[in-house]
């Protein structure tokens, strides 16, 4: 019948398209760990409630399979006629992000059983997002990008507001959605803009094009262009557009909230770069002086309202705006110095996930005995809980940006990239983060200063039981992050990719 | 075994206390003498290597790095992980391994409050890897590694265990240091970027110290060398600490348990001091003649200011922190000459403000365990009360004021006659007047000294001490950690010889290039 219903229309002249399965398998194991909660939801047994976890996890793991043989490949795979690509880039960060949403399961596990949090719904909302961002990591085609920004943001949108019955988790989840719907409007009119100017959606196309325009079509294009970094500047917490993110990350469940800010962050990194490393690269005039305003506004504006938080979640939410700042740096040289720029990002990225996660697993940790998330709960906390104590102690150092924890090394590549490009711009930025990063010191100490110099607040030592899925995250983030500290080597072996090489894509 | 040594020595004094920190962190939180005992031997074992790397150590070759420790680290970067010491390094690095033994069996019954051995002692150790390896790292982001790593164990070292305005002091010392490093890493980068080969004109893209000192700022334009060198001026001058940013180290000092303020006198403060004369210098020359007459004006006002400032002091340790400053003045206006006699006694300056400094600290400690106050106003007839730490009190002090026959003198009356004749290109008019500036310094180190010295020994011991049975003559525990210093500071005295005869053909390599 379907054959006979073909017939009545003519050929479109469509035809298949090969599809390299190899190159798509990270995907698709996703999509059917996904679909097999589903499943496993339907059959609505108890047995299989407690099973969940593990299944997410192994379908993360599953998923990494394949990108360790692509990695072991190693050639470069064009899809789609060049709106998916698979290299070592993306492998680098498809990576990350798996990982990263391992340790959140881990984060979530015992967060969502106790509290009952319709766990089926929670975990497959998890993968799909994690899906998008590892759709997002291969993504050179605007369409391509706006879908993988849909899929991870929508889900996204709904676990902030996961705990129904709190005020502030629904007002976390509506201003998230609300706001993240405006941004991806705004993205999507810029999107319009540069496809009439650049005539096609493929990066690598916009490229061509835009270059081949010379003065013409100026102010287009740098509408377009500035339209599209508004609308990840929201997803990436930027000032002037992070005014969601505190409220949504205090309102958010915890686990949420550490996925919000490492992983959904790094996803909207990733979209910059796909976006400006491969498509605009040609018009540093155009972005470069945006991503100089939007890089200096968010670390100092960030760092300085951070110093006045009180609450250990909201710290973390100005500190991760801050941190953007920092990740935003690298953009403004990529004129001159294009290759360092990109890795310099990359490892950012992936030294920020580490030391970020570590942080709200030990908050989340210590939240089982507080049941608080103020800095001032924290006091005496080295009396009670040694082992916390000196994990959050390395992630706050790490994030301060002492070696020789991993956080130095992130800044010291910045810092790499910005003097080497050897303009103005680059020198003055490097400047100005090395007087962030002091400024940063001051409020992270902070925390250490409450756990091991203050007296335990209400007097109760009493020790609580630390879940095993929750000791291991942590314990996976303080390796990390002390070793990316003491060897950097092991991350900057697999980010020296050149994008240079891969010009023949990008233009 | 000069096999082993030469390719294992300087990595053991390094990363042996790590390892006896990682120990005692598995150790059991009850057992305090085990954790003690961990410390004690693994300080005593780096410094038993430290002493055989002095024996095997080429004496007549004290200009080249030796024992050269060179693997790849970071091959994006071009860093590598080289450690190598010369006669430069040797003498502060034997400092360092010397006093940490000393340090950690004084703690053995001066543990501050509140105890917790293991995160104290854990600390101590890292601070030592930190330190040890600041003076034998040869490549700039090694360096900068391991000078951060001493920020956190000595923030929580006077956060935790330290007097009552301790977090106030704790964070004040830790931005200013992070301050001045991030502006030093800012700094190395720049030299890294810019230095290029002389002779081919290619840029080096190093961090290796050897490599970037033989070229010697080689292709970085004049003014850009100041400026790089300004970045290294703040993150050492804070360090040392130099005038303008001295004011973490009155506090810092004062508020940190004993054990703190002698690493803090004896070591720390070595680190801007040595990166001055090891980076700095050899690495921006033409900089380092353009700021030469700065740092010497501001060695000249913090040897004045510290002196005053001791002089206003109620608070002994304060006292003996402020004369810190006014010490250090003197090491930078060594350095500040730019000729080989003057960072020679500048070297003998940092070993013997090591060795006296930690000495006072100590004792200062010692009181404060048995008086609970060091305002001086309130103390008086140690020398009745407790003799022998009185002596000893008056001895430290007689050194600090650079008494002849003690070491002291070797650091301080050198430095000034350095200013005598600064290198080529600086103004000798300028110099001679910072001669004359910081010989009157002397007089008022003299001053404020003996008026300490009289204040808390001489006369009879104030009616609220007269009988207090706490206050008791030097127990056989501070024996042993004071004697080596009293000895070396002695031994020192009657044989500068020792200290000048290794650090002169590494120092005269560093000041031929400004025609010293």
């Amino acid at each position: 019948m379907l054959a006979s219903l073909l017939q009545l229309f003519p050929d479109p002249g469509y035809r298949t398209p090969t599809l390299d399965w190899h190159a798509l398998a990270p995907e698709i194991v996703l999509s059917v760990g996904g679909l097999l909660l589903v499943l496993l939801d339907a059959i609505k047994l108890d047995r299989a409630r407690a099973l969940m976890p593990a299944v997410a996890n192994l379908s993360l793991l599953g998923a990494l399979v394949p990108i360790i043989t692509l990695a072991v490949d190693g050639s470069t795979r064009v899809l789609f006629g060049g709106s998916f690509v698979v290299d070592p880039m993306s492998l680098v960060l498809k990576t990350l992000f798996l990982l990263s949403g391992y340790v959140v399961i881990l984060l979530s596990t015992n967060y969502v059983a106790e509290g009952d949090y319709w766990e089926s719904e929670y975990y497959t909302l998890l993968t799909t997002s994690i899906l998008g961002m590892v759709v997002m990591s291969s993504a050179r085609d605007l369409l391509m990008i706006f879908v993988a920004l849909e899929l991870l943001s929508i889900p996204a949108y709904m676990l902030a507001g996961w705990r129904k019955g709190d005020q502030r988790s629904n007002e976390a989840g509506l201003k998230y959605f609300l706001m993240g719907v405006f941004a991806s409007a705004i993205f999507l009119y810029g999107m319009s803009l540069i496809y009439g100017v650049g005539r096609s959606t493929r990066l690598d196309e916009i490229a061509a094009n835009l270059d081949s325009l010379g003065t013409t079509g100026v102010p287009a294009v740098t509408l377009g262009l500035l339209l599209i970094l508004m609308g990840f500047a929201f997803k990436v917490s930027a000032v002037p557009f992070h005014t969601w993110a505190p409220d949504t990350y205090e309102g958010a469940p915890t686990p949420v909230t550490a996925f919000l800010a490492v992983a959904s962050k790094a996803a909207g990194f990733v979209a910059l770069i796909q976006l400006v490393f491969f498509g605009f690269h040609v018009r540093p005039d155009v972005f470069q002086p945006i991503f100089f305003i939007l890089s200096i506004a968010s670390m100092t504006i960030g760092n300085l309202i951070a110093l006045r938080q009180t609450n250990l979640v909201r710290m973390l939410a100005y500190s991760g705006i801050a941190q953007a700042g920092f990740i935003l740096a690298p953009f403004t040289v990529i004129e001159t110095n294009r290759d360092q720029a990109l890795s310099s990002i990359v490892i950012y990225l992936v030294i920020y996930a580490a030391m970020n996660l570590g942080a709200f697993g030990v908050l989340i940790a210590v939240a089982r005995k507080t049941r608080s998330a103020e800095i001032s709960s924290f006091g005496g906390l080295l009396t009670y809980m040694p082992g916390m104590t000196f994990a959050m102690t390395i992630f706050l150092a790490a994030l301060a940006g002492i070696p020789p924890l991993a956080g130095w090394y992130a800044k010291f590549s910045v810092w790499q990239a910005l003097l080497g490009a050897e303009t103005g711009m680059g020198v003055a930025l490097a400047i100005i983060v090395a007087l962030n990063t002091v400024i940063g010191a001051y409020y992270y100490l902070n925390v250490a200063k409450a756990m091991w110099f203050d007296p335990v607040p209400d007097g109760d030592t009493t020790k609580v039981r630390i879940p095993p899925g929750l000791t291991g995250a942590i314990v996976i983030a303080a390796i990390v992050t002390l070793v990316l500290g003491v060897v950097p080597n092991l991350v900057t072996d697999v980010t020296s990719f050149a994008p240079g090489a891969s010009a023949a894509l990008g233009g | 075994m000069n096999d082993f040594l030469t390719d294992w020595g300087l990595i053991l004094v390094t990363f042996l206390p790590l390892a006896g920190a990682l120990v005692t962190l598995v150790l059991p939180e009850e057992s305090e003498s085990g954790i003690k005992l961990v410390s004690l031997l693994t300080t005593v074992a780096a410094a038993v290597v430290g002493v055989l790397l002095l024996i095997e150590f080429d004496h007549g070759d004290s200009g080249t790095l030796q024992f050269v420790v060179d693997r790849s680290w970071i091959e994006l970067i071009n860093s590598r992980f080289i450690l190598a010491i010369d006669g430069l390094s040797m003498p502060l690095m034997l400092l360092t391994l010397g006093i940490m033994p000393l340090v950690v069996i004084y703690s053995w019954n001066h543990l501050p409050e509140p105890r917790n051995p293991k995160a104290f002692f854990a600390l101590m150790l890292v601070l030592e890897t930190g330190m040890v390896g600041s003076f034998v790292a040869q490549d700039l982001v090694l360096f900068f590694v391991f000078f951060e790593v001493v920020l956190l164990p000595m923030y929580f070292l006077i956060g935790v265990w330290g007097g009552e305005r301790r977090q106030y002091a704790s964070i004040k010392f830790f931005l200013y240091t992070l301050f001045g490093s991030a502006f030093l890493m800012v700094a190395f980068l720049a030299v890294y970027f810019l230095s290029k080969n002389p002779v081919t004109g290619e840029a080096l893209r190093t961090f290796d110290m050897r490599a970037l000192s033989s070229v010697g700022g080689a292709g970085i334009a004049r003014t850009t060398a100041i400026l790089i060198f300004g970045g290294m001026f703040l993150g050492f001058g804070i360090k040392v600490p130099m005038f303008p940013f001295h004011t973490w180290l009155p506090d810092a000092h004062t508020e940190a348990p004993t054990q703190g303020s002698v690493i803090l006198a004896a070591v720390l403060l070595k680190l801007g001091t040595y990166g001055f004369v090891r980076i700095a210098l050899p690495i921006l020359p033409e900089a380092a003649r353009w700021w030469a007459p700065i740092i010497g004006v501001l060695a000249a006002i913090g040897i004045i200011y510290g002196a005053l400032g001791c002089l206003a002091q109620t608070d002994m340790k304060r006292l003996i922190a402020f004369s810190s400053v006014a010490h250090m003045g003197y090491v930078m206006l060594g350095i500040a000459t730019l000729t080989d006699f003057g960072i020679n006694a500048a070297v003998f300056g940092m070993v013997a403000h090591g060795l006296i400094t930690g000495m006072l600290f100590f004792v200062a400690g010692s009181m404060k365990d048995r008086y609970h106050t060091l305002e001086i106003k309130r103390l008086g007839g140690l020398l009745v009360s407790a003799p022998r730490m009185g002596w000893v009190l008056g001895y430290a002090s007689m050194a600090s004021l650079g008494l002849p026959g003690l070491a002291g003198f070797w650091g301080e009356f050198p430095a000034i006659l350095s200013a005598y004749n600064p290198a080529e290109g600086l103004s000798v008019g300028l110099f001679r007047t910072l001669m004359v500036v910081a010989a009157i310094g002397t007089v008022f180190a003299a001053g404020y000294l003996l008026w300490m010295f009289q204040r808390t020994a001489f006369g009879t011991p104030k009616e609220e001490f007269a009988n207090d049975p706490a206050i008791t003559d030097i127990s056989p525990v501070e024996w042993i950690a004071w004697l080596p210093l009293l000895v070396l500071i002695v031994g020192f005295g009657f044989f500068p010889g020792l200290i000048f005869d290794l650090s002169s053909p590494a120092v005269g390599s560093i000041a031929r290039v400004f025609g010293g």
